[in-house]
């Protein structure tokens, strides 16, 4: 089992970096997707001993509203703001990867930093989704495009899912669709506010969200 | 009955969505809120019983957020109608850039508004605190529609700002409910109970380390939405944006129920020994929360924004009185009742202000005692209540506060306390009273008919402020030091 758990956790560092270094946002929001199907499997294989039915259905139901439901959403929104395909970062690719290669180095250390009662399964579960939350702070405050802020947002999120399924945390059934339905909702609602920024700007960039701000006398 | 408060507003909402009549939506409106207030005053006579194996209950805290949130959802709902009643015709033009724009659908309006309440009564009485997480970030999709009513430019960026960090900060919350399950695990043992009361007899076995930093990523990810400094940046855009009823409502109801996010983690720091931890975090945010409130009060030029860093203001209030624990604790409790009665009302009267002089900068603003006496009156007295003067409730419960970081000899604490008062009460009286006196613009004028709850309801609220100042009624005062004494050393 160790095995496949460690498989699928190199797949979801490997994710982060095709994010950080992706120039093209189609391949980001795959990328994400990519991230939402590894989490379910992540979640079956990180359960040890005979996982209950909704052990195996609720890890499936969330990888296909991450992996296949969003992706779509995001891909729609996409095509319907008609944008340039391009991420437009404030900073580098090159600096970004760099950002995360450091960033990788910390979560390792911050993984040693606070051993887990319960030795997991692998471990590297802990610097990987403590790494993956990094990766979504990232996008969130150097990439410049509506889309690829939400893309990090659901990176940030999958890394705290991913911390959960590695702690194998048992949430009560209610709470783990709960969580489901708001991620779900929540970039629902954005992919709306999205629709709506474009049709008002006729573009998505959020650098030109800046109105709002303190006027002194 | 702790079912029923909270989906006869989701219901409610749904139905408010598909009803094509404005009398009849805005009627299942406040009748709505009428019948919500009423089950929520029913739980003071008789304590509900828990529901879904306790996740649901009632204690101290939760009675009194959520009869809170009830009361100003009520006095909400009547000015709703009579300001949508207002703005009905089909489109306006912008009062800052003068171009034209149109409103959400008021179906999707009021359907919002009540899955709003329905989202805050499901965070009053959450026990589960992974539940409690759902819920608060339902508030937060809930209320970002009534944000952006107003389809134009500036209310979509709010919302966007709104959405977005308040989504991310509620993200670290959950890592931080993570690490909590993590620091209730004990080597060998697989399930981990997250029901407040289980974590609360199991405290003292608590991992501490894991413990602190579940306290500090929830402090982080609550205190974004509650608004504490440095993680507030969202909330003067998204207040200063909203339609003025939404304002109140995010400002006096959504605030309180992100501040119970935090006092349920707190609570856990206090009976596993960690209170020195969570008490001096509490300090620090509170107090530059305040500072923050204070530089950004001075010199503000949009008087729906002052009231916004107001808002942050006591936000900073509140967690300096739970972070000096002791007589600060009731303190706290009664501040949030104060502060949401007055801000409820100031950011109503500044509706009422920007219906009739179109502009939200204080400065073209003059003679509002003439133009609106009520509301010109009422914008006078909520300055003096919020600012902390007697005889309001404010004054009470900033002045306990103050007096419990006195007896425990903080005096640092206690000068920076005043000192950022005192800022905030001088920032404030100038726009303030310039905008009441003096004599208005000849081309101000006041559209015939407008409704009388615009005004009505806001008086309501300050004669209940003034009484709150007088004289705090004995049952109220027992449910404010139970839950006082929820959060307290045992």
């Amino acid at each position: 089992m160790s095995q496949l758990v460690n498989a699928i956790l190199v797949f979801l560092l490997l994710t982060g970096f095709l994010l950080l270094a992706s120039s093209r946002l189609i391949a980001c929001i795959r990328a994400v997707a990519m991230q939402g199907i590894l989490l379910g499997l992540l979640a079956i294989a990180a359960q040890d001993g005979n996982p209950s039915v909704f052990g195996v259905l609720l890890p499936l139901v969330s990888a296909a509203v991450k992996g296949f439901i969003l992706p779509w959403l995001l891909i729609r929104a996409m095509r319907d703001a008609d944008t340039a395909r391009e991420i437009e970062p404030f900073i580098g690719y090159n600096l970004s990867v760099i950002i995360g290669a450091v960033a990788l180095g910390g979560s390792i250390w911050l993984g040693q930093r606070l051993p887990l009662p319960n030795q997991p399964t692998s471990f590297l579960l802990v610097p990987a989704a403590f790494f993956t939350c990094l990766v979504g702070f990232v996008l969130l405050t150097t990439r410049r495009k509506a889309i690829t802020q939400v893309l990090g947002y659901l990176t940030l999120e999958n890394g705290v899912y991913a911390f959960g399924a590695a702690v194998a945390l048992e949430m009560p059934i209610l709470v783990e669709l709960g969580i489901l339905l708001d991620v779900f909702v929540g970039v629902f609602v954005m992919g709306i506010a999205i629709f709506h920024i474009n049709r008002q700007f006729d573009h998505i960039d959020t650098g030109q969200l800046v109105t709002l701000s303190d006027r002194v006398r | 009955m702790i079912l029923l408060v909270i989906l006869i507003p989701a219901l409610a909402g749904t139905a408010a969505f598909f009803i094509g009549s404005d009398p009849l939506r805005r009627g299942l409106l406040v009748s709505t809120a009428i019948v919500q207030f009423a089950l929520s005053v029913g739980t003071w006579l008789e304590p509900p019983t828990p529901a879904l194996n306790g996740w649901l209950a009632e204690d101290a805290l939760g009675r009194l957020f959520m009869t809170l949130t009830s009361a100003l959802f009520l006095a909400s709902s009547f000015y709703a109608v009579a300001y949508l009643r207002e703005e009905r015709s089909q489109s306006h033009s912008d009062f800052e850039e003068g171009f034209l724009f149109s409103n959400a659908r008021e179906a999707s309006f009021t359907g919002c508004l009540l899955f709003f309440l329905a989202a805050m009564t499901l965070v009053t009485l959450s026990q589960h605190l992974g539940l409690l997480w759902v819920t608060v970030e339902a508030t937060t999709l809930a209320s970002a529609p009534l944000i952006y009513f107003h389809r134009h430019h500036r209310s979509l960026e709010a919302t966007w700002k709104y959405l977005l960090i308040c989504s991310v900060g509620i993200a670290l919350a959950l890592l931080g409910i993570f690490f909590l399950a993590v620091a209730a695990t004990s080597p060998g043992t697989g399930t981990v109970s997250l029901v407040l009361k289980d974590l609360l007899s199991d405290a003292p076995h608590l991992n501490r380390l894991w413990l602190k930093a579940a306290f500090v990523l929830m402090l982080v990810g609550y205190g974004t939405k509650m608004g504490l400094a440095p993680f507030h940046t969202w909330l003067p855009d998204a207040h200063s944006e909203a339609p003025s009823v939404a304002s109140a409502l995010l400002s006096g109801a959504l605030l309180n129920c992100a501040f119970l996010g935090i006092l349920r983690i707190h609570q856990i720091c206090v009976a596993s020994g960690l209170v020195d931890f969570s008490e001096r975090l509490l300090l620090v945010l509170g107090l530059l929360s305040m500072a923050v409130a204070a530089i950004f009060i001075t010199g503000q030029v949009d008087y729906k924004r002052m009231l916004a860093y107001s808002s942050i203001e006591h936000m900073g209030i509140l967690a300096v009185g739970v972070g000096l624990g002791g007589a600060g604790l009731f303190g706290a409790m009664l501040h949030v009742i104060n502060h949401s009665l007055t801000k409820v009302m100031l950011f109503m009267v500044a509706g009422n202000l920007l219906a009739v002089y179109h502009t939200k900068i204080a400065k073209n603003v003059s003679g509002a005692l003439q133009v609106l006496p009520v509301s010109g009156l009422l914008w006078v007295l909520g300055f003096l209540a919020i600012t902390g003067s007697p005889p309001f409730g404010p004054f009470l419960s900033e002045f306990t506060i103050l007096k419990a970081a006195l007896d425990q000899g903080r005096s640092f604490v206690a000068i920076a306390y005043l000192i950022f008062l005192a800022i905030i009460v001088a920032g404030m009286a100038t726009p303030v009273l310039a905008m009441a006196q003096g004599t208005p613009d000849s081309n101000v004028v006041v559209p015939a008919g407008r409704g009388v709850a615009l005004s009505a309801v806001p008086a309501v609220l300050g004669a209940a402020i003034l009484l709150m100042g007088i004289y705090v009624p004995p049952v109220l005062s027992r449910t404010l030091h139970e839950a006082a004494r929820l959060l307290g050393q045992h």
